[in-house]
């Protein structure tokens, strides 16, 4: 089966100044890469500075890898840190939604920003594509009209998974984006999360430290260590027989 | 007939009406308000208004006291000047050139420095310094001292202490507006929003505008309260507004001679200058409480 998302080789560098004229290079990522199969789910753990943060920001494009390929459905979408389209295809979750939805502007205008940047949708269109994620995330139309600090927590994570999911994305890294709920709520989002995988066979890049978590919804895993993949395969079989010193850890065995 | 509501209504508060119905709450900064506008209108409509015209001279009533005083006449309610003029017409007049050319004098300013510090806080490296410094200059010298300085150049007039305000209001401006673009643009939602696919102009304009107009409002009131007692200042110098310009702080000047004989004459205008500044940082004082609360919230 081909593929949805494949990623080649990844590597990215910050470069921090020290002093006038010295540079340090720090590298975050190294030789990256794993794949993705259609309706399925990747979860990526690891250490705090281990580098998830910076996989889910390269594969969305709001930073852009030093070499390596990414590959959607086949296509190079990034080759050596030149991006071809506009994230339509891979969007982004951030961690917490409060901060991550423009507090002037009431949901409908997000989202509505959204399409109109990305599509040549006529307004009216656009209104019932709104109306039609709104519903689909547990949310009402009326909803169009409320601004974010009219929202609890959980509720603004189904908006931000409205934004998403509006431009009817392949791939939906997901950074963090649960640990902020509370249990129940959490549960709540990761059911619908399922519920619309198996509907439109979503793919989802689960970045996230907790491992019931991981467990629970993701088909294969990768453990980063230092900007390093140790390990990587089928969740059940890394969580059975760990190979990597990393997970042992993790996996306090 | 229903007499009570039986269903709370529920109401879409937009940040804008969440800070009106806070800024009511405060009563000082409401008071400030509304004689902030009732001086605006007064700016704009003064000729139409006042009762008599600035310079029309009524040679029977010389030195009036205001009308409550025993010697005083009713027709001319605050008195008159010692060359027969009403001194409430020329008050009202008066409100246009310090308050209303105040006014004007700080929107210009907010307009060129929306302009610098946008193009400051939305560009990098080097040319992000040279919008942000491009003033830097006159942060160096006190605004009325600069303001002296033009007029030294250019010759003392009305216009002349605008351009000088404009000039010694500017660097301010566009510092802290920089300052506003810069910590708005390193939020997760306008990240977000670069993801959306949006450009830069849209970025700044739906982005970053609506989340920070209102500190806009609040550093323009502090622009304005800052040229109004400029404006006054240099009309008392005679600097400024030249008599028989009807400008506040010329009219204190005119008629200082007169204090002993009429202090009706300087303590009007100076009575008005003050209540000019209270309200206006009443109006920006009660805004920045309430932007903080919302933020709080």
């Amino acid at each position: 089966m081909q593929p949805i998302l494949k990623v080649q080789s990844l590597h990215k560098t910050y470069h921090v100044r020290v002093g006038l004229l010295k540079r340090k290079n720090i590298p975050v990522l190294t030789d990256i890469s794993f794949c993705l199969g259609k309706g399925e789910t990747i979860a990526v753990i690891g250490e705090t500075g281990a580098g998830k943060s910076t996989l889910a920001k390269l594969l969305a494009g709001a930073e852009q890898a030093e070499t390596g390929q990414i590959l959607l459905n086949g296509t190079t979408i990034e080759d050596d840190g030149v991006r071809q389209d506009h994230c339509r295809h891979i969007r982004m979750i951030f961690q917490d939604p409060t901060r991550s939805l423009n507090p002037g502007l009431t949901i409908g205008e997000i989202l509505d920003d959204c399409l109109s940047y990305n599509t040549e949708l006529t307004h009216k269109q656009r209104d019932k594509k709104i109306a039609h994620v709104l519903i689909r995330v547990g949310l009402l139309e009326e909803h169009y009209h409320y601004y974010p600090h009219m929202f609890s927590g959980g509720q603004l994570q189904r908006v931000a998974l409205a934004r998403a999911l509006i431009l009817d994305p392949k791939v939906l890294v997901l950074d963090e984006a649960l640990s902020s709920l509370d249990p129940s709520v959490r549960a709540q989002t990761v059911n619908l999360l399922l519920a619309l995988q198996k509907e439109t066979g979503l793919s989802y890049v689960l970045i996230t430290h907790h491992l019931s978590l991981v467990k629970h919804m993701s088909d294969s895993l990768l453990v980063l260590n230092k900007g390093k993949v140790v390990e990587y395969g089928k969740t059940a079989q890394v969580f059975a027989q760990p190979k990597s010193k990393v997970m042992k850890r993790l996996l306090n065995v | 007939m229903a007499k009570f509501k039986l269903f709370s209504e529920e109401s879409n508060r937009s940040p804008l009406s969440r800070l009106w119905k806070k800024f009511k709450a405060n009563h000082p900064a409401l008071v400030g308000l509304w004689i902030f506008i009732a001086l605006t209108l007064l700016a704009l409509f003064a000729p139409l208004i006042s009762p008599y015209s600035i310079n029309q001279q009524h040679a029977d009533a010389l030195l009036l006291p205001p009308s409550w005083h025993d010697a005083g006449d009713v027709r001319f309610i605050l008195g008159t000047d010692d060359l027969g003029r009403d001194i409430l017409s020329r008050l009202m007049n008066g409100a246009t050139f310090t308050f209303g050319l105040s006014i004007i004098a700080a929107l210009i300013t907010t307009v060129l420095g929306v302009i610098i510090g946008s193009l400051a806080g939305m560009s990098k490296g080097i040319r992000s310094s040279f919008f942000n410094h491009l003033l830097d200059i006159t942060l160096s010298i006190p605004s009325l001292l600069l303001a002296i300085i033009i007029i030294a150049i250019l010759g003392p007039g009305l216009l002349n202490t605008v351009w000088a305000i404009i000039l010694a209001l500017l660097p301010q401006y566009v510092h802290s507006i920089r300052n506003l673009v810069v910590e708005e643009l390193s939020k997760d939602y306008i990240s977000a929003f670069r993801l959306d696919g949006a450009s830069k102009w849209k970025i700044l304009v739906r982005g970053v505008f609506p989340n920070i107009y209102e500190h806009i409002v609040v550093i323009f009131t502090m622009a304005l309260s800052t040229a109004i007692l400029d404006i006054a200042a240099l009309g008392f110098l005679k600097l400024g507004a030249q008599p028989p310009t009807t400008e506040w702080g010329a009219i204190l000047a005119e008629n200082l001679g007169l204090i002993y004989l009429a202090p009706w004459t300087v303590g009007l205008p100076g009575v008005l200058l003050f209540i000019a500044v209270l309200s206006t940082n009443l109006v920006g004082d009660g805004l920045r409480q309430v932007l903080k609360d919302r933020k709080a919230d």
